[in-house]
């Protein structure tokens, strides 16, 4: 088990060259970066958005979604699919 | 600046899954443009992929329809902009088609040797939406990069890598390797390490135009190879977290083609500097293009209904051992440009597959490099530098 990179005070914010887009051909959320794309899942998508979006920390940005999807518990989600995109230097701790 | 290294296999939809198929069945969307602005260049790499008569190619296309190829290449799906050439940084406008491009909602890539690039401009380009600058490199050392650019920048590259990054873009550092160079491939690592680089790509010289005139010059040893490898590997372990490395192998010394371009016609779109749209770089030098025009036909006609852009789509053109190869999904025959120099006929299997009655050839290119390198240096054959002068005689014009 590798350590966990963000806890609930973390701020993650988008990796330097990384942007992140609707792209309506593709009719999802998209990651650009220099030469490459990736097509985000919606869930992906919903918390990549707050990411960009706007600095917070993992705790805000979790409440925001529990408040935007019906109280929903997606703590472990949100936390896996963090680690999972450090992993791909999509995102890194401010 | 338009090198021939292994990048242009990194399409976007390479790492995205499955792209959504348009209206008309099994043509996909184009997702990445590949601008070539201008053919005018301060350098005169040998191993520039540019055509060899890029001399004669005159009338670029203006600003106004720069702007509608973008806005009709995005409104199809595109992406991914590469604003290359020759060097892009001597088009005037280059500040507008930044502006215009980001506007667009591009993901604007500027792929620049350095010259005629400032730390003032960089800013500047930064502030009007360009998302990454890719500066190639010719070798680690000033004497050798001088002399494979045919000109004095490697100072001036150095100080643009610093002013990109000090202007906040990610520092993305291409070196083109060859046979004169690649046993300094961790001479380049280290210069890479010391200028905190984000990433960079050690892009094997892929023999198309220029490139392949200076083929026996250029090709590489297998034993340089091995050593490279072996150098590119350490450092991509020692640097994880911190700079990423990319090393391909090249193509020549593979037993499988490369899947150029992700297929024929399915990603990935060059406008050349007089409105050709390709569907490679390389592609003008088959026989039998139409090489239609963005001044005469909208993106989605060349995309969709050229007969260029539907020769080599999907599988029907095989011939075999292609067209029964339980391997043509992942390689799509290899690259059509390649079959063409090396047999005649664009659409016989690549000659690298080593399934190719053809893949003699490659190993006979292998040898002439071994041959050339055995040479005395008064004996060998001397480089052929890529500038109007050679471009006009080599091409008879």
């Amino acid at each position: 088990m590798t350590e966990r990179v963000f806890n609930v005070d973390s701020v993650p914010v988008l990796a330097l060259g990384y942007r992140f887009q609707w792209e309506p051909a593709q009719d999802c959320y998209v990651l650009l970066y220099p030469e490459g794309m990736v097509k985000l899942n919606p869930a992906a998508g919903e918390i990549l958005k707050r990411v960009s979006e706007k600095k917070q920390t993992v705790g805000e940005l979790i409440a925001e979604l529990k408040a935007a999807f019906n109280g929903a518990d997606l703590d472990d989600d949100v936390y896996q699919f963090l680690e999972e995109a450090h992993g791909n230097d999509w995102i890194r701790p401010e | 600046m338009a090198t021939t290294g292994s990048d242009q296999n990194k399409a976007p939809g390479s790492t995205g899954g499955a792209v959504g198929i348009n209206a008309n069945e099994n043509i996909r969307q184009p997702l990445w443009l590949l601008a070539e602005l201008t053919y005018a260049c301060p350098l005169q790499c040998p191993y520039c992929s540019n055509p060899m008569d890029f001399a004669d190619i005159k009338k670029e296309l203006t600003t106004a329809e720069w702007v509608e190829v973008f806005k009709q290449a995005r409104a199809m799906g595109a992406t991914q902009l590469g604003l290359s050439g020759g060097e892009p940084l001597t088009r005037p406008d280059i500040l507008e088609l930044i502006q215009e491009a980001r506007n667009l909602g591009f993901y604007t890539n500027l792929i620049t040797s350095g010259i005629g690039l400032d730390a003032t401009k960089a800013k500047a380009f930064k502030e009007a939406g360009l998302d990454h600058i890719q500066v190639s490199f010719q070798a680690s050392s000033e004497d050798l990069n001088n002399l494979i650019a045919g000109t004095d920048a490697f100072q001036h590259k150095i100080e643009m890598a610093k002013a990109v990054k000090a202007a906040g873009y990610p520092m993305v550092l291409c070196f083109v390797t060859h046979r004169q160079n690649i046993d300094q491939i961790d001479e380049i690592l280290d210069l890479a390490i010391s200028l905190d680089a984000d990433y960079v790509e050690l892009a094997t010289t892929q023999y198309y135009g220029w490139a392949m005139h200076n083929r026996d010059q250029l090709m590489p040893l297998k034993e340089q190879l091995e050593r490279a490898e072996a150098t590119a590997h350490r450092y991509q372990e020692e640097q994880k977290g911190n700079m990423k490395i990319y090393y391909v192998v090249p193509d020549y010394y593979e037993e499988r083609p490369k899947a150029c371009m992700n297929g024929w016609g399915n990603v990935f779109l060059t406008v050349t500097p007089d409105g050709t749209a390709l569907p490679c770089h390389a592609a003008r030098e088959l026989p039998g293009m139409e090489l239609p025009n963005v001044r005469d036909l909208s993106i989605r006609d060349i995309w969709e209904g050229s007969n260029d852009f539907n020769r080599f789509r999907g599988f029907d053109w095989m011939k075999e051992p292609c067209r029964s190869c339980d391997e043509k999904e992942k390689d799509f025959g290899g690259c059509r440009c390649q079959a063409y120099m090396l047999t005649g006929d664009p659409a016989m299997a690549d000659p690298v597959c080593t399934k190719s009655p053809d893949r003699h050839l490659i190993d006979e290119a292998i040898q002439r490099g071994r041959d050339e390198a055995e040479k005395t240096p008064q004996e060998a054959k001397p480089l052929v530098f890529r500038n109007p002068k050679n471009s006009k005689e080599i091409s008879g014009l």
